[in-house]
């Protein structure tokens, strides 16, 4: 544990003391502050349309203002703060010629990879937090909308699976960190696949679900095809993390919004059910809906460290 | 004497190449060994696998009474390594380097502190305590490199090139220090170099290693005697190891 402990501290100093760090910060807060200031501020203009929700202090997060809403940010450029945070771990120590020194010391191995790990996370964590508490008071004294308690619970799980999926990034770049000696191979990796799986897998799903399953629009157009289409085209987009992150966020920072499906895809009761009652969710039932969601998020997250954290201890040392 | 470092066949491949072939290897407490041998012939890797750095592919090994493979953390407790070519963190100075180092043995706070300062004088680093380790020459460095190794207080030291690309007045410096520490303090000292000459000066006893085998071990006298017959005192061991190298 000591050693562990000793790594985690210098890799956390060298997080918040790095340069990188303190742009990066600068820039997602600044987008944040924006993003959701629109908010209030549409929010403010409209305060009579909105009088009968039951959730505004959650709209300061999710209304998409100008271009995008807070959470949507998040999603997208969310996963930069993890891969900036990862990519150079552990090629970096190996090529200054310090890796070797730290683990000839009397520490367990593993002690590095998963301080660093930790180190990336904690940095994460503070970083999201500070952000939601700084827009959350900004949005009491623009808006003048107390939070409920709900309002706070569902925050905070919007935290927990926000961290998860930006570790997710960490664990990715870091895995790459080991696999690839170059420092600059490891961060044009990590970013092509950042790219790969948030922008071009939902536009490759839609590729995928027409050749798989074609929707003949020529003649009479069947419903099975339909629906085999839509069905392929979200098994697809599932592959990747940005869209299972969206789907749970849009959920449980809703309350409104019942489902994660398109509508061809909903059952018969579920439109009912979208179409007839426009109370909203309560929190359990929210978290019901996106569990799924969640607990792939998190599996990908454990596996992707696992696998680094192997790599790493069967790995030799010598270069 | 007791034997401080014992191996017995120990053997490392890489796929179809052997760094180590069935390495027979004897390193007595307090003294200074030297580990001579031409670039690759698994002198390096000898010492990560006596570290538990490294899996031998057969064989055992026992450090300080202890098997590196199973009990690698309690071996690297005992025994400092000062790699060939030891890197630092460029940001930080000399101090913030050994204070990591030191948090990772577990030395924390004031006693900490004053174990650094008292390093730092040793090695003659005193005055450029609060230098940034970007800014060291590749001298100093190799005495930082030094200081951390015994912030541990070592029971041996494995010095892999310690004086290689130093001015000869820094080499000089650093081989007296070996000695002073391995005199007063009895550490025994694993040294592998190419400088024959230094490691002459100070070695007790001497192993040669070509090609992943230790083709000879014993002092320096024992070897003159066994290549060049009794009348061997005026042999250095340069002459010695060429003689050797040119039978392999």
């Amino acid at each position: 544990m000591q050693g562990l402990y000793a790594v985690f501290r210098k890799e956390l100093q060298d997080h918040l003391s790095s340069y990188r760090f303190v742009i990066l910060f600068a820039l997602i807060s600044m987008v944040s502050f924006i993003t959701s200031y629109m908010a209030a501020v549409h929010m403010r203009e409209n305060l009579e349309a909105l009088a009968s929700t039951r959730f505004p202090f959650l709209m300061l997060f999710s209304t998409p203002g100008a271009v995008f809403s807070m959470v949507q940010f998040v999603a997208f450029f969310g996963p930069l703060i993890g891969l900036i945070l990862g990519f150079d771990a552990i090629n970096r120590e190996r090529a200054q010629g310090t890796l070797i020194k730290v683990i000839s010391q009397p520490i367990y191995r593993d002690a590095v990879i998963n301080g660093k790990f930790l180190a990336g996370v904690a940095t994460i964590t503070l970083m999201l937090v500070a952000i939601v508490l700084v827009i959350s008071g900004f949005g009491l004294a623009l808006v003048g909308v107390v939070p409920g308690i709900e309002e706070i619970w569902r925050l905070f799980i919007y935290l927990v699976i926000s961290i998860f999926y930006i570790s997710f990034w960490l664990g990715l770049s870091i895995l790459f960190s080991i696999l690839f000696r170059s420092i600059a191979t490891s961060a044009l990796a990590s970013v092509a696949l950042w790219i790969f799986l948030s922008f071009f897998v939902s536009l490759g799903a839609e590729v995928v679900a027409n050749a798989v399953a074609p929707v003949d629009r020529q003649d009479e157009v069947r419903p099975e095809a339909v629906l085999e289409n839509a069905q392929v085209k979200e098994m697809v987009s599932l592959t990747s993390p940005m869209v299972l992150y969206t789907d749970a966020t849009a959920t449980i920072i809703d309350p409104m919004r019942k489902t994660t499906r398109s509508i061809i895809l909903m059952g018969p009761m579920e439109e009912l059910l979208s179409a007839r009652f426009q109370n909203p969710l309560s929190l359990g039932q929210s978290i019901i809906i996106v569990l799924p969601h969640i607990m792939a998020l998190m599996a990908i997250t454990l596996i992707c460290f696992s696998v680094s954290y192997l790599v790493f201890m069967l790995q030799e040392v010598r270069t | 004497m007791d034997t401080i470092i014992e191996t017995v066949n120990l053997t490392r491949r890489y796929g179809r190449q052997t760094a180590v072939t069935g390495l027979n290897l004897q390193v007595k407490k307090g003294e200074i060994f030297g580990f001579l041998g031409p670039n690759g012939a698994g002198k390096t890797t000898t010492l990560l696998m006596l570290l538990g750095l490294s899996r031998p592919t057969e064989g055992t090994a026992t450090v300080c009474g202890l098997d590196p493979v199973r009990m690698a953390r309690e071996v690297k407790r005992l025994v400092g390594y000062l790699p060939e070519n030891v890197g630092f963190y460029r940001e930080m100075d000399a101090v913030q380097s050994l204070e990591y180092v030191a948090s990772l043995n577990g030395f924390e706070g004031a006693g900490a502190r004053k174990k650094i300062e008292e390093l730092l004088d040793l090695v003659g680093l005193g005055e450029e305590s609060g230098k940034k380790t970007a800014a060291f020459s590749r001298g100093m460095k190799q005495r930082l490199g030094v200081a951390e190794v015994l912030i541990k207080d070592p029971q041996v030291l494995f010095l892999d090139e310690p004086t290689l690309g130093l001015d000869p007045e820094g080499a000089v410096q650093l081989i007296n220090l070996i000695q002073t520490l391995n005199r007063e303090k009895g550490m025994t000292v694993l040294l592998s170099s190419h400088n024959l000459h230094q490691v002459q000066k100070i070695s007790h006893r001497v192993g040669i290693m070509i090609d992943g085998k230790l083709i000879a071990e014993g002092s320096i006298d024992s070897l003159a005697e066994e290549k060049f017959g009794l009348d061997q005192k005026e042999y250095s061991l340069e002459e010695i190891y060429m003689k050797y190298f040119q039978e392999v």
